[in-house]
């Protein structure tokens, strides 16, 4: 059983009120289920608190179907509604379903507008930051090293834990949401620096240098590993946030990577001997030529016709020099008549865009700057998509087989040229 | 040599992550499960592509697998099958995440792993399987019987 602090005790006992006490309880129930024996405090919490999409709005109607409805029966899974105060940990929203101008053009309908326009009043109400991104590390929240932590998201997760050297498991809607209101998440897993040692090696012979090629090296490590901690050495160059970020997305979504260590990049892997700790490697992998064609291939493997009629960039949610990049590569251009190109970031990244004119010139190419979610989040593609053309290992592993179409993995290059002409020509160089 | 399998009774020990006590039918696999993207909650259905279990649902059954994957939704994918009455009846696992005790938590269903001996080789689909989440036993009758 957890062992409980006398905080943590008065909380449970109802000293903070009713929703911190379904909180705690929540907390306590699924410590026990982990076998962790304390919780930890955290003041830096990114979840999706009191969403609710049509089904769970119906499913609660008769207990009125309302913030505190959701979150009290969903969140923190009572039994009962409670009044739910303002959160008192540091709390950030995820990305969300629709963006909050362009909903229309995402072929939202009023109803599911209204929707998130309640929703987004209320968590404002709250104190639950409406960072709307899937990288809140872009956006105003870069945890410190060795900060405790309670995110959901995938890609988020490995980046705090791997390239800030912060600690979160990949907490769920449910615990995120019971953090915030009581600054605990249980102390297990990527908490504890004896579970943070690497456990398999990845020697890189091929070089990888740019964001596609991370791409590729991530997708390949985590189908390597699983969701095993690797410790990676060789041939990686011109480490970045944007690299960074596609290869902790493409290994989060390949295998479940939640940890990653880079030998003389990230913070905890000084040397191959510190990022191993007192483990010997369990698998060795090898990145060479062979083995990058073949996650190349792999990538490609859902994309057979080469009209492209949608592109989307921004999975993770694009930084302002992956904007400016595209804005650049855009300008003067047009989107063809047949194709469609929306590119997602998030909105504290876009009031940059805006000022900087990116914006504009993506607007006057044809294409859409998008922020909050993506078109996986959102299931929203331009009507008629049957082919698209992405940027990011993560998004084609999952939009096409969300969609049902096809997809074609590629360099943002690559993506915007299928763009503006409609038709894909990547190749591997 | 032919064995006779109906009236062979397997009992494993383990730790019940959940309380309470569920038995019914098996359903195995081991793959790991993806929640969001990879369960249809309104029929508790797997949908990943190239999964063994696609387009088969683990509602009222007796779910036997390693654990779950992907995406942080997990556990609030798995929790609307509860809403939905899609959910398993019990949980038999053996790699604990966060994703798959929550998910156990929120569904409110009796789930046991660390187990003695490994469940793949002891458990098949169609046989009837007991879950104590009380006692961290899994109790399985070889064939169905029980």
């Amino acid at each position: 059983m957890v062992q409980l602090t006398a905080e943590e005790r008065a909380m449970l006992d109802g000293a903070e009120g009713a929703a911190t006490q379904k909180a705690m309880d929540l907390l306590v129930r699924y410590a026990d289920a982990l076998g962790a024996e304390r919780f930890v405090e955290t003041d830096n919490v990114a979840g999706v608190p009191g969403a609710a999409h049509g089904f769970l709005k119906d499913y609660y109607r008769d207990q009125g179907g309302d913030y505190n409805a959701i979150f009290s029966l969903f969140d923190l899974d009572s039994d009962e509604v409670v009044e739910v105060p303002r959160m008192k940990a540091f709390s950030c929203h995820l990305q969300g379903g629709m963006d909050p101008d362009l909903w229309r053009e995402q072929g939202m309908s009023e109803t599911a507008h209204d929707g998130f326009v309640y929703d987004e009043e209320q968590n404002a109400e709250h104190g639950v930051q409406l960072l709307k991104t899937c990288t809140p590390y872009v956006a105003g929240n870069v945890p410190a090293h060795g900060e405790h932590c309670a995110w959901m998201e995938s890609s988020a997760v490995v980046y705090c834990n791997s390239v800030v050297g912060a600690r979160t498991n990949t907490e769920g809607r449910e615990s995120t949401s019971a953090a915030m209101l009581t600054k605990r998440i249980p102390y297990w897993g990527y908490h504890c620096p004896e579970y943070r040692h690497g456990q398999h090696a990845i020697a890189v012979e091929f070089p990888v240098g740019d964001v596609f090629e991370w791409g590729m090296l991530g997708y390949f490590v985590g189908q390597s590993v699983e969701d095993g901690i690797p410790v990676i050495t060789g041939a990686i160059s011109n480490p970045s946030l944007i690299r960074h970020k596609h290869f902790g997305a493409a290994a989060a979504s390949s295998g479940g990577v939640e940890l990653y260590h880079m030998v003389g990049i990230t913070p905890e892997a000084p040397s191959a001997a510190a990022a191993f700790g007192p483990n010997l490697p369990e698998q060795h992998f090898v990145y060479d030529a062979a083995e990058r064609r073949r996650i190349y291939e792999t990538l490609n493997a859902v994309g057979e016709c080469e009209d492209v009629d949608y592109v989307m960039l921004g999975c993770p949610h694009y930084s302002i020099e992956q904007i400016a990049h595209a804005a650049q590569l855009i300008e003067g251009r047009k989107v063809h008549e047949n194709s469609a190109l929306w590119v997602f970031t998030s909105r504290a990244v876009k009031a940059v865009a805006d000022r900087n004119g990116h914006t504009k010139t993506l607007q006057d190419a044809g294409a859409y700057l998008m922020t909050d979610t993506c078109s996986a989040i959102s299931q929203a593609i331009p009507e008629g998509t049957r082919v698209a053309a992405l940027d990011s290992a993560k998004q084609v592993h999952y939009l096409p087989a969300m969609m049902d179409i096809e997809g074609w993995y590629g360099t943002t290059a690559e993506c915007i040229d299928a763009a503006c002409t409609g038709r894909w020509a990547g190749r591997l160089q | 040599m032919r064995v006779d399998t109906v009236d062979t009774v397997i009992m494993l020990q383990g730790r019940g992550i959940t309380r309470g006590i569920a038995e019914g039918e098996a359903l195995v696999t081991t793959q790991t499960i993806s929640g969001w993207g990879g369960v249809n909650p309104m029929t508790g259905t797997v949908i990943e592509s190239r999964h063994e279990l696609k387009g088969r649902s683990f509602a009222g059954k007796i779910l036997v697998f390693p654990g779950g994957k992907g995406s942080s939704g997990w556990s609030a994918i798995f929790h609307m099958t509860r809403l939905a009455g899609t959910a398993p009846l019990a949980m038999v696992f053996t790699q604990m995440t966060p994703k798959v005790a929550l998910g156990a938590v929120v569904m409110r269903i009796p789930a046991v792993t660390d187990l003695d001996r490994d469940p793949f080789g002891h458990v098949e689909d169609g046989d009837r399987v007991r879950v104590d989440g009380d006692r961290g036993e899994v109790t399985i009758w070889k064939g169905g019987c029980g």
